[in-house]
């Protein structure tokens, strides 16, 4: 599994994360990002890996969990 | 082993190296880059950056563990001087030549100089040794004059005058803005500068730009003179491509793709990002696209190209860009400047303002939109345009978010 990070204080709103991994991510009415799910499986790991790095401010991390 | 060389070192070419190795590519990879910093990310460096709010460590794209890790091999600080694509090699700026099997063009764009020259205090802002100098020139005492009223030019001047400078921004068409969202949303966003205390001179040109760095003027062409400290010129930019003049690819404004961004004929060159002038099967013409978020998406495309040749995929985007300025947030998806007709949502007035522009073209689709503040109506409404939704239908959708914000 993998574990999933946000730092809502670094989130922009930019949403390119919700683009490629919309399952995963969403955003709120202040324009922050929101965790669907806090891990998700190694399978998607590739995936979620390419939504975090679309990130303009870093705001998102996919750790080993 | 295949090879994959990437030329360009900013977000295109990272990216593009990232998402190779993380779609199974397996031979070498190798990152040529002119300048010698390790690669950083730009956007900040009109904003926080400029602020001296952030760092250059803040700015970091790759680090050398992070390469390491995925075994990037960096070129760092040698330019690419030429391409000889039959022999399948790149010219570096020490004399040295990179074979490739696969070669992926990200160089970019470089700003387009001033045509105006004084003795100093001119400025343009593309690189972190542009940032570097003009943050410098920022914290001494003097105006501010910014020549050109796109993006750079205005979150400069916003920049600029939260740390305290008075700034006039200066641009011959009477909305700048306007080239990108049309003119009736352009002034409405354009209005961004007079509402923050800043002096605009839309609608006029300039003749010279005189004097050394402290006392420059700036002459308009209706005659007046702004005298100036420090002058930025921020007038768009131009694909570097210089390095691929002799070598035969089609160069045409940026380098010429196909929707599978390989270069005219050479199914083993690709181009990504800001240099790139590819064939956007959606739009039905080939488009050159400068944003952060369209180097990104075209880098991960290209990766899989290059890893599945067998079965390459279109790169259709729907145009994202954001620019932040002042307490305004403008985020644009799709192509406004292409629509026939929009709706206002929100309230302009407000304090902070909170609205959006939704277009429609001439297929009858929701085409574009553009917010301020406003995020997520943003995010919902990049994804129907993508869907290709119908303009009613779109907007039904997109009401939901609309009504309980216009009701409050």
């Amino acid at each position: 599994m993998a574990k999933l990070t946000a730092d809502t204080d670094l989130c922009q709103g930019y949403g390119n994360c919700l683009t490629t991994a919309a399952d995963v991510y969403d955003i709120d009415d202040d324009g922050k990002v929101v965790l669907l799910t806090e891990t998700v499986p190694e399978a998607d790991r590739a995936r979620v890996e390419a939504a975090a790095r679309s990130c303009p401010v870093k705001a998102l991390g996919v750790i080993d969990g | 082993m295949s090879t994959v060389v990437i030329v360009g070192a900013s977000v295109g070419g990272v990216r593009t190296a990232q998402a190779l190795r993380a779609q199974g590519h397996d031979g070498r990879i190798v990152l040529v880059g002119a300048e010698p910093h390790l690669p950083y990310d730009k956007p900040p460096l009109s904003k926080q950056f400029l602020a001296g709010a952030w760092d250059h460590d803040r700015l970091a794209l790759l680090t050398e563990e992070e390469a390491a890790a995925d075994r990037i091999e960096l070129r760092l600080g040698v330019a690419a001087t030429g391409l000889d694509p039959a022999a399948r090699t790149v010219n570096l700026a020490d004399g040295t030549t990179i074979g490739y099997d696969t070669l992926v063009v990200a160089t970019g764009a470089a700003a387009r100089p001033s045509p105006w020259a004084a003795e100093s205090g001119v400025h343009v802002l593309r690189t972190l040794t542009d940032g570097t100098g003009l943050r410098v020139a920022l914290a001494e005492p003097g105006a501010l004059v910014v020549v050109g009223g796109g993006f750079i030019g205005a979150e400069v001047a916003a920049t600029a005058h939260a740390a305290g400078r008075a700034v006039t921004v200066v641009d011959p068409l009477p909305a700048p803005i306007a080239r990108v969202l049309g003119d009736e949303v352009g002034r409405l966003v354009g209005d961004v500068h007079r509402r923050h205390g800043v002096e605009t001179r839309f609608g006029t040109g300039v003749q010279a730009v005189s004097g050394r760095v402290g006392a420059l003027e700036v002459t308009l062409t209706d005659g007046t003179v702004l005298p100036a400290g420090t002058v930025v010129v921020g007038i768009g930019a131009v694909p570097a491509v210089g390095w691929l003049a002799d070598s035969g690819l089609e160069l045409d404004n940026g380098l010429v793709c196909d929707e599978f961004c390989h270069a005219t004929g050479h199914p083993e060159i690709f181009g990504v990002g800001d240099v790139a002038r590819w064939f956007h099967a959606g739009h039905g013409e080939h488009v050159r696209v400068e944003h952060w978020t369209n180097a990104v998406e075209q880098a991960a495309c290209v990766a899989h190209n290059v890893v599945h040749p067998e079965e390459p995929v279109q790169y259709r985007p729907t145009e994202y860009a954001w620019s932040d300025q002042y307490d305004w947030k403008i985020q644009i998806a799709g192509r406004p400047n292409r629509a026939t007709g929009f709706e206002l949502a929100g309230d302009p007035a407000a304090d902070p303002p909170r609205f959006a522009a939704l277009y429609r073209d001439e297929t009858g689709r929701l085409s574009a939109a553009v917010t301020v503040n406003w995020p997520k109506l943003l995010v919902a409404a990049r994804r129907l345009i993508t869907a290709g939704t119908p303009y009613e239908e779109g907007l039904s959708v997109l009401d939901k978010l609309i009504a309980p914000v216009s009701a409050a």
